[in-house]
């Protein structure tokens, strides 16, 4: 579990992240959602400590590590898996490499255990015949599933994905949501993902967090989220027609209701026959 | 102002160096590669300036000793004391920091800038220890011995360039070099170029280490951190002569 208390982040005098509260539970995607420079990025940099925040504090399973002294700070790192944005991957070595690098720093396995690991993980990741390339040769999205098999090597108790699924096919994008939601079960991790993807929201939130300006806009489970009347978080979330539809499809659902909230008359076809409901596994 | 927090940064990184490393192993493979890196990948860069170096000063200094008196061995004396003294380590230390220097500026630039410094910092990595210490210990490993080449090279190169130039015949040339030897010039030499190495190493690391910004920040990072070092290695070359010759 991680609580962040009243975290505050300003660049010079501008405040980019403003008194965020939250609690993030194990076992959970936790989501934070905002669009592009709403502070995301900066949150979760925070909350790992790569930027120091002005102001609050973030709590790993209870104990405080933004005041941790840097020994013990290093012990909870251990524990935390990270996918960066633009990936980082260490471009002087190989994807096998890559992969393998915490296992080489941290453990203290056979060299065929490991590659086993390294092996079963980039398989889980959709990513094989990858392994001697070097990241340079490798597409974005392969970077990205490069960088998470390495967040997930060690299975770490918190993962933190930024942007896991951005520019990434549609197809592969849900098989990594759904390894990222696997894992979170499977091993009781505490997940944090950042994304602007509807569907991941759909998908794999089992908890929301909309960031607006560096505010907290927003937060619930993703039922919840169906019916949020905050116009912000409409606006953002059901932004396109095919989503408002998929929203009411969600709704119908949920309560056999669709509210009026636009006018149902153009959707309606007086002549045709009776809607049938679309039944699940279609 | 910022060249004191630049300096309170700069000695904050070499203490920040100092921990535990959390796989002996692995800084070890780090330490060898960047010895490769430094030494090996330096090794033909001053092989070639130090056989040019010693064959110009053979040449220059016979084209300035025009008195009959002076003995033409006194030429491999001046030759060999030049290049020990000073264009072994302190030539090839500022050839060095533009070549190690910017290379260890600009890895660590890039590694800054495409966050992978932040994923091995949330691993739990001293990054610090990891990155800037084994290419430090590799300098002042590989500096010193680049240094020794030089010299050999150096003379080496005086010898040839007098024998070709018909100054002085490669036996006169030898006899000359064992005269009046004064073998704490060699240690100073070393202590020199210990210093240097340091300098070469720690100053582009820190440039490296700190930057901010993207692509270009890079570039800038390490002409800033090459031009620091030259400056910083005349500096202490000044001071260092002053106190121990
Ligand atoms: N190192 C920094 N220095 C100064 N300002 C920064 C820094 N990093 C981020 N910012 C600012 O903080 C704000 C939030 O940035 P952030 O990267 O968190 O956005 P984001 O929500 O992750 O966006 P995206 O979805 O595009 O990744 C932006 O306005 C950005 O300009
Ligand atoms: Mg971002």
């Amino acid at each position: 579990m991680i609580e962040v208390k009243n975290i505050q982040k300003r660049f010079g005098n501008r405040t980019v992240i403003q008194d965020v509260s939250t609690v993030m539970k194990a076992g959970q995607c936790n989501l934070i959602i905002g669009s592009s420079g709403s502070g995301k990025t900066v949150l979760m940099k925070c909350m790992v400590g790569l930027f120091e925040p002005d102001e609050g504090e973030v709590l790993y399973g209870g104990q405080n590590f933004t005041t941790m002294d840097s020994q013990a700070k290093t012990e909870i790192r251990k524990e935390i898996g990270m996918l960066f944005q633009g990936s980082a991957l260490f471009d002087s070595l190989t994807v096998e490499q890559n992969v393998m690098f915490p296992l080489d720093m941290f453990t203290s396995w056979p060299v065929k255990k490991k590659q086993d690991r390294v092996n079963e993980v980039l398989n889980r990741v959709n990513l094989v015949e990858a392994n001697r390339k070097y990241p340079a040769e490798l597409s974005g999205g392969m970077k990205k599933r490069v960088a998470l098999a390495r967040a997930i090597v060690l299975n770490p108790k918190y993962l933190f994905c930024d942007e896991p699924n951005s520019g990434l096919d549609p197809q592969t994008s849900l098989v990594i949501d759904k390894l990222i939601k696997e894992i979170t079960i499977e091993y009781n991790i505490t997940t944090v993902v950042n994304t602007h993807d509807m569907n991941s929201v759909m998908e794999i939130g089992d908890y929301i967090l909309y960031m607006y300006q560096g505010n907290k806009e927003w937060e619930g489970t993703n039922r919840e989220i169906i019916f949020s009347k905050n116009q912000r978080l409409n606006d953002f979330i059901f932004a396109s027609d095919f989503l408002k539809d998929a929203k009411d499809m969600r709704m119908l659902e949920e309560t056999g209701r669709i509210p009026n909230h636009r006018n149902m008359d153009l959707l309606i076809d007086k002549d045709a026959p009776p809607v049938i409901p679309p039944s699940k596994d279609v | 102002m910022t060249i004191f927090s630049d300096i309170g940064r700069y000695l904050l990184m070499i203490k920040g160096m100092f921990s535990k490393p959390e796989n002996g192993k692995m800084y070890w493979k780090e330490f060898m590669h960047q010895c490769a890196e430094i030494g090996v990948g330096s090794l033909g860069i001053v092989a070639i300036i130090s056989v040019f170096i010693g064959a110009v000063s053979t040449i220059q200094t016979a084209y300035q000793l025009v008195s009959p008196i002076i003995p033409p061995s006194t030429i491999a004396q001046i030759v060999r004391d030049t290049v020990i003294l000073e264009f072994a380590p302190t030539l090839v230390c500022i050839v060095l920091a533009g070549v190690a220097g910017s290379r260890i500026a600009s890895e660590l630039g890039n590694m800054r800038v495409s966050e992978q410094i932040d994923a091995l910092e949330i691993m739990g990595i001293n990054t610090k220890g990891y990155l800037v210490m084994p290419k430090i210990a590799a300098a002042l490993l590989m500096i010193p011995l680049l240094v020794i080449i030089a010299m050999v090279l150096g003379i080496w190169g005086g010898r040839l360039a007098g024998a070709m130039a018909n100054i002085l015949s490669g036996n006169v040339y030898d006899r000359g070099l064992l005269e009046n030897f004064v073998p704490y010039n060699v240690i100073f030499a070393l202590i020199k170029s210990y210093v240097f190495a340091f300098i070469i190493s720690s100053v582009p690391a820190f440039y490296g280490y700190f930057v901010q910004g993207g692509a270009l920040e890079i570039g800038r990072a390490s002409t800033k951190a090459v031009v620091v070092s030259c400056i910083a290695i005349l500096f202490a070359d000044y001071v260092l002569s002053a106190l121990l010759l």
